[in-house]
């Protein structure tokens, strides 16, 4: 096989190599089920336990607060629907945004369908969440405030702090889909107020497969997967261990070295930024330049299709992403790119790379090199292009 | 995703480009739709053949692929031959489409008819089976920059 040069790490992950040799004994040595009374089972019982402290620390939270799930998406269903359930006396009004995961979307649309009522808010044209706009849409019947940690296409990250306080204030839960943050940016769930967060191990090095819930001490939430009495009979089902045994690894590995990351991953994406920005014109950079997640570029390409932009870059061994139609499986390109305002036909044409701690820089250099002649030459195909240029000398011969 | 011609015709694209003073020249699609596609044709007036034809595409890379394809498909044939190329006809040369992306190959054949149309229109003649262009897009006017 070519080299690869792996720029899609929002997407998934490479799994650690020390994280699969933690897990590889939990399959063929210790197998035994963790509800099992004999004394085979202990080291999984353990294995788990120590899982659940390595994320309750990350977290500032209690490990009776953890609740291991098959990962991010089964944690926002969890969250959203089992809020809405038990709190349906108080009302039935939910918060989210426009710019969340289909996770959480498409539950919302779920739970509208069967009489809550959901207000998504929107956001700048950074895609920040519009503080002042979350105040007036609270109503006495809000019970839910769900807005993600960090947007997975444009990289935003969102005033977590402000959001639970003014959650707080009024007495409405708070829930955080921080699937695309956690592990990568520090988070307190007591000095930032969040009653709820979801998170993954696959975008962190870890298997795919597995995550949890925080679902803060004392909040009736009831099951969503019912069954045995696993998860403190909140969430059925034999557990996951080699997967939670690979949850601990990738957390411990990801908060020991998260400054360093940080430095090294946002060093590399502002290289990146500037090299895109300053040498192919014609170009935006889409979610906010400072307060992202700093493995996060996403940029918007005029004149070009996202998904022809992803095929050359393939064959170039580049892995990206688009929020293009053709590759959403839909004809609307991304609700992401929309809700910040970008126009249709600008937002298929954009391009999304996201970093790992093992980019390099020579990797960066190739990327663009490639990215600059692929945009050249889809540029050279495109009859809006041949628009523009038209245009163009037309104003200068007037001018 | 793609057959290996689909591949060959994306990264090896037919006949790109732009005909001066063409006789017929049809734009199809929508850009808020992902894909916009430009079909310029050079007909001998005479013997009616197509003696050249050029695409410029904004699309992924099966609207492409279905671009390059129908140039081919059309150069050398007379009109009421291009008439004939249809979208089954652009997908059959290309080994076959994926499902998502039959919408694609329609797109082909609509700018045929667009050119043609234009060709028609222009020197005030009909051809038969022609009707006028339905998706044809209005005139351009984006000079936003960024």
């Amino acid at each position: 096989m070519k080299k690869v040069i792996y720029l899609d790490n929002a997407a998934t992950t490479k799994v650690r190599p020390e994280v699969v040799e933690a897990m590889l004994p939990y399959y063929t040595e210790h197998y035994g089920n963790p509800s099992s009374v004999y004394a085979f089972s202990t080291p999984c019982k353990k294995a788990m336990a120590h899982t659940r402290e390595i994320i309750a620390n990350a977290l500032g939270a209690k490990t009776e607060e953890i609740y291991f799930t098959n990962g991010g998406t089964e944690s926002d269903n969890w969250a959203l629907k089992a809020a809405a359930e038990a709190y349906a006396s108080k009302g039935k009004h939910i918060i989210t945004t426009k710019i969340e995961h289909h996770a959480i979307l498409h539950t919302g649309e779920y739970l509208e369908k069967n009489g809550y009522d959901v207000t998504y808010l929107p956001v700048d044209e950074m895609g920040v969440v519009d503080l002042k706009a979350l105040k007036e849409a609270i109503r006495p019947d809000t019970i839910l405030i769900s807005v993600m940690f960090a947007n997975n296409e444009i990289g935003t990250i969102q005033p977590i702090k402000e959001i639970g306080e003014i959650a707080k204030e009024h007495g409405i839960l708070f829930h955080t889909d921080a699937v695309q943050a956690f592990g990568h940016e520090p988070i307190n769930v007591e000095e930032l107020h969040i009653d709820m967060l979801s998170a993954s191990a696959h975008k962190l090095h870890g298997p795919k497969g597995v995550g949890f819930l925080y679902i803060r001490k004392g909040l009736k939430l009831r099951s969503f997967i019912h069954g045995g009495a696993q998860e403190r009979k909140r969430r059925a089902g034999t557990e996951n261990v080699p997967g939670i045994v690979g949850l601990g690894k990738c957390v411990e590995i990801a908060v020991a070295s998260m400054d360093e990351t940080k430095k090294k991953e946002t060093e590399l994406r502002d290289y990146l930024i500037g090299r895109v920005m300053s040498e192919i014109p014609f170009t935006r950079l889409n979610g906010h330049p400072t307060q992202r997640l700093s493995n996060n570029a996403n940029f918007a390409f005029q004149f070009i299709e996202g998904e022809s932009l992803l095929i050359m870059l393939d064959m170039a061994g580049i892995c990206g992403s688009s929020g293009s139609a053709c590759t959403s499986g839909s004809l609307d390109p991304s609700h992401v790119l929309l809700a910040i305002g970008l126009p249709h036909e600008i937002a298929h044409g954009s391009l999304r790379l996201t970093l790992s701690d093992e980019t390099t820089k020579e990797e960066i250099d190739y990327t663009v090199d490639n990215l600059k002649a692929i945009v050249e030459r889809l540029r050279s195909m495109s009859p809006l292009y041949e628009d523009f240029v038209k245009s163009r000398e037309k104003k200068e011969i007037q001018g | 995703m793609y057959s290996e011609k689909v591949m060959d015709h994306f990264q090896n694209p037919r006949n790109v480009g732009e005909i001066e003073g063409a006789s017929g020249v049809g734009t199809v699609g929508n850009a808020k739709c992902g894909d916009i596609m430009r079909i310029y044709l050079d007909i001998d007036d005479e013997t009616r053949i197509i003696k050249d034809c050029k695409f410029k595409t904004f699309g992924c890379g099966a609207t492409v692929a279905t671009s390059s394809m129908a140039t081919e498909l059309v150069i050398g044939k007379t009109i009421e031959e291009a008439m004939k190329v249809t979208n089954k006809a652009v997908m059959e040369a290309l080994d076959g489409l994926p499902a998502v992306k039959v919408h694609c190959s329609l797109l082909a054949e609509e700018a045929i008819h667009a050119a043609l149309w234009d060709y028609a229109e222009k020197n005030g003649i009909t051809i038969e089976g022609l009707e006028k262009p339905k998706s044809d897009i209005s005139e351009h006017e984006e000079d936003e920059e960024y």
